[in-house]
């Protein structure tokens, strides 16, 4: 029994139902005997794999869903050794290049040019070239980024590149300049509900009004994946779902939720020292710092009033791009809630 | 003798497949380079007199740095001789210092060898090699470090060509060998030409003359960027439009940047997070918006306090962003910074 996530993910053009001129206009470039590379941006939860799914199954046909996972060692200046896990079929590969951390550039230079250097053998294939889907687009290092830009040029007969991201902002120039840039916004909240409304029927799930998936759309931030994925706790936990049923954040984002309001309510010393706890917890838990660091920012936003939230804001930007670059994200976490307890007592 | 044929006689054969509009329209000679007059002028008198200096090519993205080098290799060697004489080194080799001492070493050591007099009447083939090292500034300075007495050694046999978008990425060392050539910005008038002239040769149909030049203004001036945009817009659509092009550029519309405008001229605080969680749901660009924002705003009717207090907010934010800040923080930082600013 796979979960409803991926049972009900659609999986060809005809069955996407969400954005539906992106969804016409990239079957029609998929038609073409041209596919341009592509570069897929938006939240996430917002479609952008489903539609990579669509597009080879339009390119490939079926040979396209019998993948494998292999993986690779690849050599990386020296003696040093690099693994990487990749998922391919005959006709795509697959690579999230961020696994190799610094190292990504590697994976761009050996592993790319090796596949785009081997020609199509199935001579009943659509098309000549192999495609090649880059996730997680914006986490690659700028030499990854500048080993791709003549790659992407000189290998065009035999590769066409799709790229993922969900920020546009650290790809660079000469990039995008190479790519076609395809934004997929979020589905509206009442899409969601309607997609939330036809699982629930096909699952048979006893819906009391249509009110409560309102508030699992809402509550998921316009996130379908994450919408869904609720839809089924929810279930697991009541059969049936009532208009009163409390939609479950999860753990981590309750648990900052408390921070957040601890933090407005007594901006003190050792009102720090105890958050201090907290926020190691969740960092042990594996949550990203930046995105402890989001959520926290706008929990706090609603509690104060206007005039201290300009200076939240600033540091909360200033932090965050610290994490970034720094590698000790307890610090700078830390600080901004220093700062921002400093803040709300110089009022 | 069936067994002899090949097997896969039933499958339709493909049409050879085509390549982009960027390779294929990619000048082949010298006389073919749009505009970069000063610059072509300079070098075509190097290819009657067969002598090169070291060169180093700067300049934005999109303005014809690798074409005309390419373009240049072609008119000296021709292109028999042309697979032997020039070395293309870009950032997708492996650079490193190692690289720096063998491969380029090893390329530059060995003299050139005869050339055939049926090749010397139809193209200069000086006696001398060529490099190319694209995307330069990507080396590490380690590397650039290790070309210094190369380059000197063996500019007998050798000659080099760096091409950086940054030519302050360059160590001084280095740049300080070379002649610089700095590709400036295309004129408009020659970017329409070769835009013009692609559209007659694909038979693409645009809408009117305007299409075209709202097309280099999305893409600024990158030519090579109109021409893919140019390409997919026409797989779209049998005419092409000034909006299918900027849906396709990645452009944030002008509603929307008015909007936001709007909302940090006169919203409250919790208009703004409002409007900035949408704006980031939508899943359009920050930092495209932030470059929108600033092309609207600093050149709008406010006081140059707030003008100056803007630019200081885009640029620390931009610098973010690339860093791979949080968009939506960033961005809930710029409008509350902006409305700020404008409220000053």
């Amino acid at each position: 029994m796979s979960l409803w996530v991926h049972e009900f993910r659609p999986s060809n053009f005809a069955e996407l139902d969400l954005n539906e001129r992106l969804t016409d206009n990239l079957r029609q470039l998929c038609t073409e005997e041209e596919l341009p590379h592509l570069l897929l941006y938006g939240p996430p939860g917002s479609g952008k794999q489903t539609r990579v799914g669509a597009c080879l199954q339009e390119l490939f046909g079926a040979g396209s869903r019998r993948i494998k996972i292999e993986s690779r060692q690849l050599d990386a200046g020296g003696s040093k050794k690099l693994e990487i896990t990749m998922v391919s079929s005959v006709y795509h590969v697959e690579i999230t290049p961020s696994e190799a951390g610094n190292q990504d550039r590697f994976v761009v230079q050996e592993l790319l040019k090796e596949i785009a250097q081997t020609q199509q053998i199935d001579q009943n294939a659509k098309h000549r070239y192999k495609v090649v889907v880059i996730n997680e687009a914006d986490h690659l290092t700028r030499e990854a980024q500048a080993a791709l830009r003549r790659t992407m040029e000189i290998y065009t007969s035999n590769l066409r590149i799709v790229m993922v991201a969900t920020s546009l902002s650290p790809i660079m120039e000469p990039i995008r300049s190479r790519t076609l840039l395809v934004r997929v916004p979020a589905p509206s909240e009442d899409e969601i509900a309607k997609v939330l409304q036809s699982i629930a029927a096909a699952k048979r799930v006893s819906v009391q009004s249509d009110a409560v998936l309102h508030k699992i759309a809402a509550t998921s931030q316009r996130n379908m994946r994450k919408a869904i994925l609720m839809l089924e706790a929810m279930y697991a936990q009541n059969e049936q779902l009532t208009e009163s049923a409390v939609v479950p954040l999860a753990d981590w984002e309750a648990v900052i939720k408390k921070e957040a309001f601890e933090i407005v309510k007594s901006p003190t010393t050792s009102k720090l020292a105890e958050v201090r706890g907290t926020n190691y917890e969740l960092l042990s838990h594996c949550i990203p710092p930046q995105i402890i660091l989001r959520t926290l920012l706008l929990q706090i936003l609603p509690l104060v009033d206007a005039k201290a939230a300009p200076g939240i804001i600033e540091a909360a930007a200033l932090f965050d791009h610290r994490i970034r670059l720094g590698t000790k994200a307890i610090f700078h976490l830390e600080a901004f809630v220093a700062r921002v307890m400093n803040v709300l007592s110089s009022r | 003798m069936s067994f002899f044929k090949p097997k896969a006689t039933n499958s339709t054969p493909r049409a050879p497949t085509k390549v982009p509009w960027t390779e294929k329209y990619r000048p082949k000679s010298l006389n073919d380079v749009a505009a970069q007059d000063a610059i072509v002028s300079v070098l075509k008198k190097t290819l009657q007199s067969s002598n090169l200096p070291h060169m180093l090519f700067y300049g934005p993205p999109g303005t014809g740095k690798t074409s005309t080098i390419l373009a240049l290799a072609r008119d000296l060697y021709g292109p028999e001789l042309r697979k032997t004489r020039v070395l293309e080194l870009n950032a997708s080799d492996d650079r490193g210092i190692s690289v720096v001492r063998e491969k380029i070493k090893n390329f530059s050591r060995t003299a050139v060898g005869n050339v055939s007099s049926e090749i010397r009447q139809k193209y200069p083939a000086p006696d001398f090699k060529l490099i190319i090292l694209d995307e330069a500034d990507m080396m590490t300075h380690d590397a650039q470090a290790a070309l210094r007495r190369t380059m000197e050694n063996y500019a007998k046999t050798t000659r080099f060509c760096l091409i950086c978008n940054y030519v302050t990425r360059i160590i001084d060392p280095l740049a300080s060998r070379c002649s610089k050539f700095r590709f400036k910005e295309l004129s408009q008038e020659s970017a329409l030409n070769r835009l013009q002239y692609i559209c007659e040769q694909e038979n693409v149909e645009v809408e009117d003359e305007e299409v075209l030049r709202s097309l280099l203004k999305l893409t600024n001036g990158d030519l090579r960027q109109s021409i893919t945009l140019l390409q997919s817009a026409a797989g779209f659509a049998p005419v092409v439009t000034k909006d299918i092009l900027s849906e396709l550029a990645g452009v944030v519309p002008d509603n929307i940047v008015s909007k936001v405008i709007e909302v940090a001229e006169i919203g409250n605080q919790k208009q703004i997070e409002k409007a900035v969680e949408n704006i980031i749901l939508d899943g359009y660009s920050v930092s495209e918006l932030l470059d929108q924002l600033h092309d609207t705003l600093l050149t709008s009717v406010i006081s140059s306090k707030s003008k100056s207090m803007l630019a200081n907010t885009f640029s620390v934010a931009n610098r973010r962003l690339v860093d791979g800040g949080d968009e939506h923080i960033e961005l809930l930082n710029i409008v509350t910074q902006t409305a700020q600013a404008l409220k000053a």
